[in-house]
């Protein structure tokens, strides 16, 4: 069996993951292989991907909320074909046809307060943005984030988020960027009172985290504490935003006006890079002081632009917002069932919407469930920073038939890895942690 | 590399449609009597309230109709179909001990209801009701036409329904429908069956959609009076069933056929009822306005019998509901013989009720098979003939026919959508009703003795929904304690009160995961 692709291709997957390891990554290629996921992803469809060997996958990971709507959503790609006829990436530096029309439909769906898009390539582009901005608007330099918070890998995004990848390249910056524990409101406080801080950044609900969410009232306090303290609110949506809540965005449900909204992954349909950040007439300033502030070759590029424009129009339309709704329910009912089977083991369910953390009583419990899920036909993967919580993710476009295929194959697979444990962990199960680092 | 298909603008949206409507019908499947009936009433009281609004708007739409008869349809298939069905039961099982069977309710799931231009909101309202009754979901997809009043009838039918409890979904409509958009919803397999009443083209597209479908043919319904009827009565029902919203209904009588030895009686009591017997030229000239070429002009689709006759320069009384046109033979090339959904009724004489019957048969050959067909007579011989002999599925006896054979005014189901069976090439060959939505699942025990069925009763599988459908998605931890409860600080949190507040936080979070 051989895999061609056109202009590439493999005898064998054994041979693509040969050459992965040699010209491109052997870091990560060794990781999956070890870690009992070898998905080298080929064809994809709808909330499916399929591996070289031919093995279904029903995608729950959705690649952070890229895939939001599915692999390759018709729509999406019709519209982004259908445009490669007329544009392309466009010229950062002029008025453009594509961006503008998206920002005008990004703005109009905006929570209150928002009056301007600036555009980025990835969502790390896109925090870099949203802290230069900041910084210009207030005249102050420090960004306060959550510990264990995560907003990409660029340069000042990376310094927001875990000593896991800043250290890394010496990227870390903790006099700049004080990190702050989750729901810890005297701690937010205690960073802001000196009135040095430029902003706050925060995941609606931390994804790389588990998703905990965050405590009724948190956010809105926090928001209060950042007017008080003079500090912009940059609300990072790029994994709860795009109606993965039933709302467009997280924060709506909070009543939060934010200075600063980021949205990037599923902002274009998965098919096509593109991040964006929305600011209000305050923080709109350097726009134009100095157009040329920012500069981005891709940074809104029209074609993504265009897959933008499909991508919210789907997101904004009622019949989605009430199937997320459905869907919400009846994967929530689910895996509620599940878990009542399996209470020592599946010890908590994380929900907002279809945002989903699913709690294990082992401290690696989210790897060792990630592996039987994968076995049993469905990929999500395990919280990062938190690998106790499986993150569990799906599309907002999801059928009926999916959900159902969804919980059947959940439930055999929470049931195998609890099965696989050691017998004493299995006896003596570490009790869950608080998802707060208090 | 696979193709991705470009499809038509509406049409991935409508598609859309279909899956939230799959979502729909899945919670609704699930409800019980009781709300199921709840939910009736409410649409029913949102559409009869506006039966007057609905019945305007389509007039003015569409120019087909009049409106005080559209508003009687509208009430007819609002209030009039729950009443009809107020004792049925397409919701609980049915246990028959005798037989060891039990019956479980399967509702259809989405229907996709294709609706006329000519009885627009009547239509919309009835598929609507039916659906509901019997926990379908709809998609409605009007004919353009008419796409305003029954896009706007169906919205509002379908907040009530969701107002008294439905899923949400549960109702909706395309508002701009179009051929390919019609077309992928026809053969979309989320559509579970296809209501589809209108034109030949659109019901025979919906029998090749390769869904079920459930689509009707034409009527041209001829009507006997044999020398034995109450040629009084039967004159005001005729006159009065042919001037109903101007023989825009399927049911409308077509062609009288009267036994010549009371044939002037009854043209005179026709007279007295506002009829108006068309002399041999104007009948001509009114021919040849209403079949221009020798094919109907669908623009006279439930126009005034005056502005027909007008149109033909043919001068009528002002009192004139319908037209009468005299023509000799029920044969192919006579346009009159043919079906005619406005006030001008066929009119030919014949020796006895026996040639009447043959003519009756003969116009049904040319169009209207498996439709309806009405007689005046008082002699069961000659109505049991004439049932036999017309290759129709309902005869409607001493009575209109645009009202009787539709089911309002006789006890068959009062219905929009008329079953023309085999002959007429449909699946359905009875009045269209709620029954026809659901299928059963039927529990079969064993025939041995020895093995005994129990006892059903009070084992439901059906619920009362305890919460908007879906629920609106909240935060898992949204029943926690609040100890932020202010957004806003009146002022600085003292540090001692500060120490306070997280150890209460931490206490309730650890007794949030403990418990």
């Amino acid at each position: 069996m051989s895999f061609d692709y056109g202009d590439f291709s493999y005898a064998s997957k054994d041979e693509m993951l040969e050459k992965s390891r040699e010209f491109w990554n052997p870091g990560k290629t060794d990781f999956w292989v070890d870690a009992g996921v070898p998905l080298v992803i080929d064809r994809r469809e709808e909330y499916y991907l399929y591996d070289m060997s031919g093995k279904r996958l029903l995608d729950v990971h959705l690649n952070g909320g890229t895939y939001n709507l599915g692999h390759r959503n018709p729509e999406v790609v019709h519209a982004v074909t259908a445009a490669t006829a007329h544009f392309d990436i466009g010229n950062h530096h002029f008025p453009s046809l594509a961006r503008t029309a998206l920002a005008e439909a990004l703005v109009t769906s905006a929570p209150p307060g928002i009056t301007k898009v600036v555009y980025g390539s990835g969502g790390g582009e896109a925090i870099d943005i949203a802290i230069k901005t900041a910084r210009h608007t207030t005249r102050k330099r420090k960004v306060v984030s959550i510990l264990k918070a995560y907003h990409g890998h660029t340069g000042l995004a990376v310094a927001t988020g875990d000593d896991r990848f800043s250290k890394l390249f010496l990227a870390d910056r903790p006099e700049e960027f004080p990190h702050v524990p989750f729901n810890d409101l005297n701690a937010m406080e205690d960073a802001l009172r000196g009135r040095d801080v430029a902003a706050v950044l925060i995941e609606t609900i931390p994804a790389t985290y588990g998703f905990p969410l965050p405590d009724p009232g948190y956010l809105e306090t926090v928001k209060a504490l950042c007017e008080r303290y003079d500090a912009l609110y940059i609300a990072d949506e790029v994994q709860t935003g795009l109606m993965r809540t039933g709302e467009l965005w997280a924060v709506n449900k909070h009543g939060i006006a934010p200075d600063i909204l980021v949205t990037g992954k599923g902002i274009s349909g998965g098919m096509y890079p593109l991040s964006a950040v929305l600011v209000n007439e305050r923080s709109a300033g350097w726009l134009t002081e100095d157009g040329f502030g920012h500069i981005s070759t891709f940074g809104g590029a029209e074609l993504g632009c265009i897959a933008g424009l499909k991508a919210l129009e789907i997101c904004n339309r009622a019949e989605t917002r009430s199937m997320v709704h459905y869907i919400s329910d009846q994967i929530g009912r689910g895996l509620r069932e599940i878990q009542a089977q399996f209470p020592d083991w599946f010890v908590g369910i994380r929900q907002h919407g279809v945002v989903m953390g699913l709690e294990f009583a082992h401290p690696q419990g989210a790897k060792l469930v990630m592996r039987s899920l994968y076995e049993n036909g469905v990929w999500a993967i395990f919280s990062t920073l938190d690998p106790r919580v499986l993150q569990f993710k799906p599309g907002i476009l999801m059928r009926p038939q999916l959900c159902e295929d969804l919980l059947d194959r959940t439930a055999v697979a929470i049931d195998q890895a609890r099965s696989a444990l050691p017998r004493t962990v299995r006896h003596d199960p570490l009790r869950s942690r608080t998802a707060v680092s208090a | 590399m696979s193709e991705t298909t470009v499809e038509a603008v509406g049409v991935p949206r409508a598609r859309q449609m279909l899956e939230l409507a799959g979502w729909a019908s899945r919670a609704y499947a699930r409800y019980d009597s009781a709300t199921v009936q709840r939910i009736a009433e409410a649409v029913v009281r949102v559409a009869e309230s506006k039966a007057e609004h609905y019945a305007d708007w389509a007039v003015r739409e569409t120019g087909f109709g009049v409106v005080e008869h559209k508003i009687v349809k509208n009430k007819l298939c609002s209030r009039g179909i729950l009443d009809a069905y107020r004792d049925s039961d397409y919701v609980s099982p049915r246990i028959h001990a005798e037989r060891k069977i039990v019956e479980v309710p399967r509702p259809a799931g989405v229907i996709l209801a294709l609706t006329p231009s000519t009885n627009p909101v009547s239509t919309v309202y009835f598929k609507v009701l039916l659906a509901l009754l019997t926990r379908n979901a709809i998609v409605v997809s009007p004919h353009p036409f008419a796409k305003e009043c029954c896009a706007d009838a169906a919205r509002e039918l379908g907040k009530a329904a969701v107002a008294a409890g439905a899923p949400d979904g549960v109702v909706q409509v395309v508002d701009e429908p179009s051929i390919p958009l019609i077309d992928a919803l026809m053969t979309d397999e989320r559509t579970n069956v296809i209501l589809a009443t209108g034109g030949v083209p659109v019901v025979r597209a919906a029998y090749g959609s390769g869904n079920p479908a459930i689509g009707v043919g034409p009527g041209n319904v001829p009507v006997l009076v044999d020398a034995t009827a109450d040629l009084h009565r039967a004159a005001t029902k005729l006159v009065d069933s042919k001037a109903f919203d101007n023989s825009i209904l399927c049911t409308n009588e077509s062609v009288l056929v009267v036994e010549e030895s009371v044939a002037d009686r009854f043209i005179r009591e026709l007279e007295r009822s506002g009829a108006y017997l068309l002399k041999d030229e104007e009948r001509d000239r009114v021919r040849d306005v209403v079949f221009p070429e020798g094919r109907f002009d669908t623009s006279l689709v439930g126009k005034d019998a005056s502005d027909i006759a007008a149109r033909a320069q043919v001068r009528t009384p002002s009192r004139t509901r319908i037209l009468l046109a005299p023509f000799d033979a029920a044969v192919d090339e006579e346009p009159l013989a043919h079906e005619k959904l406005c006030p001008v009724l066929g009119l030919v004489r014949v020796p006895n009720a026996q040639r009447g019957i043959r003519t009756a048969v003969a116009l049904l050959r040319l169009g209207g098979a498996g439709h309806s067909a009405v007689i005046h007579s008082t002699d069961p011989g000659t109505v049991m003939a004439y049932a036999a002999a017309v290759r129709v599925l309902r005869v409607a006896v001493n009575e209109g026919g645009s009202t009787g054979c539709a089911g309002f005014g006789t006890n068959l189901a009062p219905s929009m959508t008329i079953g023309t069976g085999f002959v007429g090439r449909s699946s359905l060959g009875e009045n269209l009703e709620p029954k026809h939505l659901v299928n059963w699942t039927q529990v079969a025990y064993s025939t041995d003795p020895a093995e005994v069925m129990p006892s059903f009763v009070g084992i439901h599988p059906e619920e009362a929904p305890l919460e908007p459908v879906p629920p609106y998605p909240v935060a898992s931890n949204a029943g926690a304690p609040t100890l932020t409860a202010v957004p806003d600080l009146p002022e600085e949190v003292p540090t001692e009160l500060r120490e306070e507040l997280r150890r209460l936080i931490l206490e309730e979070l650890t007794a949030i995961v403990r418990g």
